[in-house]
């Protein structure tokens, strides 16, 4: 009786160690698969994008000449767009984000969250092929019959900012663009804002308040210090998905190799060339500048995400000495 | 542990069977897959149905550009690939393949002008090509009124649309504007994408459309069956005889029927600009790629043999879509062109008189 227990314990047991074996390689190997997928795609832009790298040098990047007949790659105009659309979208995002995070933790009544709370999440789930749709249908004619002159009435004759709302206004361009992605990174924004802002304890904001603060005191002073790290994650996540956003973009950009000072006018971005050119790009050197584009679009990701973690390290570096 | 390697080994068994029987389906001899240029794809998927109500053979075809269908028939992933714009011999000796146009289309200009009808605006291919190339910037240019004396043309800008995407659309209309303008070849040229000096581009038919539209005082160009099913104001175009005609399936069918196939080695032929008085200037055919040398010559018999159908049985579902079959004289030539140089691994022909599906 007794041996027969112990025989099977040892066979439960001996199971449960190779199972648990299993397990860690399995979790293990998914661990090391990500480097190695992370690494492929690396090797392999890299290879297909040799040939234009070595034909164009550096000068790839700065090049402002993007042409598919004479086979004359430069990746400014792109570069640009992208940098410059993500730019205008955090500007926009960035603020709204912020207000509708504080409405929903601080300031709406409990009722109220919970809804508007799950709208927001909502637009998160939107396919951007519909943002893009509504920015060149509904939008862009809002935008140039309405906006756009009424900027360029405000801020066309300034000295300052004055050339960035020259020309036409078309509804199509680097502005629309930048105006559509803001829209699309809102709900990333404020979701991550929300749950980070819900962590700061109770009992700080309301020592605060007792202490005779007001509302907007607890915000600035309490509540956006204790979940400073988190809000910025927030951002920078926002700012990656506006870098890489393809379809909403190609709609309203313009999709125009040209490089101009004005808003107004049409541009490129990284992405929007890539699905517009890549699949009837029968020569070898179109295709290769193409990827060598994907591999500076990858480049750019990651250097705003290390410069996002390296932010966050020095934030944190900087609360630990201050406690 | 024997409950779970029993519970194994069914789970096993099934997906094996599962996988056998998916397999079983690709490999059967009655399906033949393409993948290519987007241009004819509702065309061809319409005769794939047709053609697989009638024979039970299944034709699958991917419309991922005709970039992607050339590297792909390359690759040999695909029975038969399909472009846009022809190979030129060189390239298709270098992989061994041989194409032949198996439908056309044509390119209109489509424009959004106050006071203009369909059909009221005529434009000669040098001033197309100026407007393309920025130099006619207003509608009350002299080169236009000097053309429609009896149109009223605003003083207007005008916004210029182009294709944003890689298209044979535009492959035709720059091959076009190439050959009518010394100047617009130099600074332009001919590609399926090319860097446009001026105006916007959208993405697809549907986006160059949407900005004809939207914008007041804009010109773009779409493929005819566009221009026909969303009702836009096309332009008149001067063809080489000096006439100024209408795009239309005749006017189409009339620059085929003008064009040397005969002449042009490896079916190598653009049909823009075309002599006869009733020629629409910017007409293109599509074009299929096959092995010369097929490993397996029953899959290879049976595309040629769906091609074979469609020539002969499909043009009735291509006007519908508002394409132009090919002329008769055409489709002899090139069934004439898969005798002589299809051959299997023996060397033998592939193709046989009696093989044509009339």
């Amino acid at each position: 009786m007794n041996i027969a227990h112990s025989h099977i314990s040892d066979a439960i047991s001996g199971r449960q160690r190779l199972m648990d074996r299993f397990f860690q390689a399995l979790t293990t190997g998914s661990a090391w698969l990500v480097l190695v997928i992370l690494g492929g795609i690396i090797v392999s832009l890299f290879a297909g994008g040799w040939q234009a790298l070595v034909a164009f040098g550096p000068g790839f990047l700065v090049n402002d000449d993007w042409n598919p007949v004479t086979e004359q790659f430069g990746a400014l105009v792109p570069i640009y767009g992208t940098l410059v659309s993500s730019l205008i979208a955090l500007l926009i995002a960035v603020p709204i984000s912020f207000g509708i995070a504080v409405f929903l933790t601080e300031v709406a009544p409990g009722w109220m969250r919970r809804p508007i709370g799950t709208a927001v999440e909502l637009l998160a789930a939107i396919p951007s092929i519909i943002y893009g749709m509504w920015g060149l249908f509904v939008f862009a004619p809002v935008l140039s019959n309405h906006v756009q002159p009424w900027l360029q009435a405000q801020f066309g004759d300034s000295a300052l900012v004055g050339a960035l709302f020259q020309g036409a206004p078309l509804g199509i361009g680097m502005l629309p663009a930048g105006i559509i992605l803001g829209i699309m990174i809102i709900p990333f924004i404020t979701a991550l804002m929300r749950d980070v802002f819900l962590t700061t304890p109770k009992f700080l904001k309301e020592s605060a308040y007792g202490v005779g603060a007001t509302q907007w005191e607890v915000i600035w002073n309490v509540v956006l210090p204790y979940t400073r790290v988190g809000a910025v994650g927030g951002i920078f996540l926002g700012l990656g998905r506006a870098l890489g956003e393809t379809m909403a973009v190609t709609f309203v950009i313009g999709n125009t190799h040209r490089l101009s000072a004005s808003l107004f006018e049409p541009g490129n971005s990284i992405a929007s060339t890539l699905a517009n050119e890549f699949n009837e790009a029968v020569g070898d050197m179109h295709t290769s500048a193409l990827i060598a584009l994907g591999l500076v679009l990858f480049m750019i990701t990651f250097i705003v995400l290390a410069l996002a973690k390296l932010l966050l390290l020095g934030l944190e570096s900087r609360d630990s000495a201050k406690s | 542990m024997r409950i779970f390697s029993k519970r194994f080994k069914a789970t096993v068994t099934a997906a094996a069977m599962a996988l056998g029987l998916a397999a079983g389906f690709t490999h059967a001899a009655d399906t033949i897959n393409g993948a290519g240029a987007t241009f004819p794809y509702p065309i061809y998927a319409k005769w794939a149905e047709a053609y697989k109500a009638k024979t039970g053979v299944n034709m699958n075809y991917q419309s991922i550009g005709s970039g992607g269908g050339i590297k792909q028939i390359t690759a040999k992933t695909v029975d038969f690939g399909a472009s846009d714009a022809p190979l030129t011999v060189e390239k298709l000796n270098e992989i061994g393949l041989m194409q032949f146009p198996m439908v056309m289309g044509g390119v209109v200009p489509v424009l959004n002008l106050e006071g203009v009808k369909p059909g009221e605006l005529k434009l000669t291919g040098a001033v197309l090509a100026d407007i393309y190339l920025g130099k006619i910037t207003n509608w009350d240019d002299a080169a236009l009124k000097q053309l429609n004396p009896g149109l009223k043309l605003p003083n207007g800008k005008i916004t210029v649309v182009a294709r944003a995407d890689g298209s044979g659309t535009t492959f035709i209309f720059t091959h076009y504007l190439s050959g009518v303008s010394p100047g617009f070849k130099e600074k332009i040229g001919n590609n399926t994408s090319v860097a446009w000096p001026t105006g916007v581009s959208g993405k697809g038919n549907e986006g160059v459309a949407s900005y004809v539209q939207r914008l007041k005082g804009s010109i773009g160009y779409v493929e005819y069956a566009y221009a026909l099913q969303n009702k836009m104001t096309y332009a008149q175009l001067q063809n080489k005889s000096g006439q100024f005609v209408k795009p239309d399936s005749e006017s189409f069918q009339a620059a085929a029927a003008g064009a040397d196939w005969k002449g042009t080695p490896g079916f190598n032929l653009m049909l823009t600009d075309q002599p006869g008085a009733k020629s629409w200037p910017i007409t293109g055919a599509t074009f299929i790629l096959v092995y010369k040398k097929q490993e397996k010559a029953e899959t290879a018999r049976q595309v040629l043999k769906f091609f074979s159908w469609a020539y002969h049985h499909g043009d009735k579902l291509a006007e519908q879509l508002d394409y132009v079959p090919m002329p008769a004289s055409v489709v002899k030539l090139v069934e004439e062109t898969w005798k002589k140089e299809i051959k299997d691994a023996g060397g033998k022909a592939v193709w046989t008189d009696s093989m044509v599906q009339k």
